[in-house]
């Protein structure tokens, strides 16, 4: 089983550039998922991968070897698409065997691999029907066989469950982590759900604008993510942000928000002197009648019941909007009530104005 | 379908009905000539009921023309024969350079590609006469004048624009993601040509082939030009009927509805693609 290695990729189609120096490299038997918001080059990387079009700067290697110039059925590359790219005029079982990279797939032993593989993933009663005759969960199990059978050393999926219905997604999702398992190839997942990737993926890989952002393991880019852009793009509902410029004060450092005056905890060093956004995730507010300390004024604007919580738009003092995800029975306010906002200072996050870096106040999360 | 009012559908078949005999009466009375003598044919006024006669027919097919100068050979079956012979093998051989050369065009951006593909198309506009005299005295020179070969290579002006273009819709609407898995499971690119570009555009192929079959078997001007009485098409052999002694208006009826009918009978099967393949694949099935 070979490694996936990328080394500062580029490519540019006139003046978009889809690929910035994309630099990554997934383990045998690792899934990494791609994540990135649409237009961020996610199908572009996969395609250069796959060899659709090559890169502009940089080399992409499996197993050691250069596959960069190579065509693209020497790659070794099982690939499925969003769109699933089944060929019309061939039954299922034709669709998965053609993914039989030996002549000798055409014999007895291809068949038997075929059956295996489409009773691991439930289609064998519509192996003998064409595309046009399956559902749309069917066709992806079908294009999963395809690119599942040949045991390529590297397995590319471009947001395979893109177009299948939500149930089937979740079903999806729970048997795919070991099925993209089984065979030790080194996989890329490309997808624009982030719990898609979180549920997936060992590692993922956040794209935007052409360049990782971060890549890090799902804890890791959910409690430490490296930018505002990261941390907006994971959690629904998305993070509070509020624009602050920290000081130090009695050995603490301070912010005002919205007017009031929060601690952020013990300063281990200088302050920040430089403005500041602090993003603090809704599920990390907490809302009470009483003020206090560390409190922040807010009127409760809507109140969105879900199932498993509830989700309060906030509007604080100086017009900002932020969001409270809370469990159901916490949320007994009243729309049009005043109330105050609440967190834990080691659940804030900060990140520079300018650069939209984190800014790391302590050690104390990776203590954690 | 919605709902029709009683005066919609009766205007509808109203309507339906004169175009039908608008467009279908010539068939029809050449249909009825092919079965009338010479002096039924050119009896003032006509009349629609007579006694048939399967005289016309006889003689297209014995080669034998009864005239009143005396007898005279017509080669009709040869000509009909030479009219298969040339149609098939200018669409098949414009199937063998138009597929590939479609499928360039509908998948690669080169240098000069529209520039070449246009060019290409623009044959079918320029008046064939246009290009006849050049091409006889050149025919002449190199030998290709009066052969199979040469009508044939010359019916490549009608046949090869129409299936380029024609097809080319057709590769076009193939998603390329679909070719590109094919060569992913370990395919080469010819394989992927001939296993999934091809018979995806099946019915393209099969309708642009169909319609330049008719047109290569339409065709007069070059044949006539080009060729002498052995090789010459129906279209160019019919003029045998125009004798000395009178036009033989009864053999003419007779071998136009001979000719007509294999183009008619392929057609009317094909009617579906041809229809498909005319949208340049606009419609998918």
């Amino acid at each position: 089983m070979a490694r996936l290695e990328i080394k500062s990729v580029g490519k540019t189609f006139g003046a978009v550039r889809p690929a910035d120096a994309l630099s990554l490299a997934v383990e045998p038997g690792e899934i990494v998922a791609v994540f990135g918001p649409s237009g961020s080059g996610k199908t572009v990387l996969l395609r250069m991968i796959a060899g659709m079009f090559e890169p502009d700067e940089g080399d992409i290697l499996i197993g050691g070897r250069s596959i960069v110039g190579a065509a693209p059925e020497r790659r070794g590359i099982g690939m499925a698409f969003q769109n699933f790219a089944l060929f019309p005029h061939m039954t299922a079982r034709a669709n998965i065997a053609s993914g039989l990279r030996t002549k000798a797939g055409d014999g007895s032993a291809g068949s038997s691999k075929v059956q295996a593989i489409s009773r691991l993933l439930k289609i064998e009663h519509v192996l003998d029907h064409v595309p046009r005759e399956l559902s749309n969960g069917q066709k992806q199990r079908t294009a999963l066989a395809r690119a599942l059978i040949g045991d390529p050393d590297v397995l590319l999926l471009d947001d395979p469950l893109r177009n299948v219905d939500a149930k089937l997604r979740y079903e999806m999702r729970l048997e795919l982590p070991s099925l993209l398992r089984r065979g030790a190839a080194s996989v890329l997942y490309v997808t624009q759900d982030y719990r898609e990737a979180m549920a997936i993926a060992d590692r993922i890989a956040v794209l935007v604008n052409g360049r990782f952002e971060q890549v890090a393991t799902p804890e890791a880019i959910y409690t430490e993510p490296a930018s505002v852009a990261v941390a907006r793009l994971f959690g629904d509902p998305t993070i509070n942000l509020a624009g602050i410029q920290p000081f130090e004060e009695h050995g603490a450092l301070f912010a005002v928000i919205s007017g009031a005056r929060i601690r952020l905890g013990a300063s281990d060093g200088p302050p920040p002197d430089r403005p500041c956004w602090l993003g603090i995730r809704p599920e990390h507010l907490a809302i009470s009648r009483s003020a206090g300390d560390d409190s922040i004024r807010a009127r409760i604007l809507a109140i969105t019941p879900m199932h498993d919580k509830a989700v309060l738009l906030l509007k604080l003092t100086d017009d900002t909007e932020w969001l409270a995800a809370l469990p159901p029975r916490a949320a007994d306010g009243a729309t049009a009530e005043d109330v105050f906002i609440r967190f834990a200072p080691e659940d804030a996050l900060l990140f520079d104005r300018t650069s939209g870096q984190r800014v790391c106040l302590s050690h104390r999360r990776q203590a954690a | 379908m919605e709902h029709v009012s009683l005066t919609g559908r009766i205007f509808r078949g109203a309507a339906l009905t004169l175009i039908l005999l608008f467009f279908m009466f010539p068939i029809v009375w050449i249909l009825l000539m092919s079965f009338q003598s010479n002096e039924q044919i050119l009896r003032i006024p006509p009349r629609l009921l007579f006694e048939p006669t399967l005289a016309n027919y006889r003689a297209l097919i014995s080669g034998q023309l009864q005239t009143a100068a005396g007898n005279l050979e017509i080669p009709f079956m040869h000509n009909l024969w030479n009219s298969f012979v040339l149609s098939s093998a200018a669409v098949v051989l414009a199937l063998i350079l138009g597929v590939p050369a479609a499928y360039a065009f509908a998948r690669f951006k080169f240098r000069l590609g529209e520039t070449i593909a246009f060019t290409l198309l623009s044959f079918r506009f320029a008046p064939p006469l246009l290009v006849l005299l050049p091409l006889s005295l050149y025919y002449q020179q190199i030998g290709l004048n009066d052969t199979y070969a040469g009508i044939v290579w010359v019916y490549q002006l009608i046949a090869l624009p129409l299936i380029l273009w024609i097809v080319r819709g057709y590769f076009e609407d193939i998603s390329p993601d679909i070719e590109h898995a094919y060569r992913l499971a370990g395919h080469s690119w010819g394989e992927t040509f001939t296993r999934i570009a091809v018979p995806l555009a099946g019915p393209g192929i099969a309708a642009a082939g169909l319609l330049s079959f008719i047109f290569c078997w339409n065709n007069f001007v070059f044949a006539l030009i080009l060729a002498s009485a052995d090789k010459q098409p129906v279209t160019v052999g019919a003029l045998a009927f125009v004798t000395a002694s009178g036009i033989q208006y009864g053999q003419i009826a007779a071998a136009i509805v001979l000719s007509v009918t294999p183009t008619l009978l392929l057609a009317l099967y094909a009617q579906r693609y041809l229809v498909e393949g005319l949208s340049l694949g606009a419609v998918k099935g």
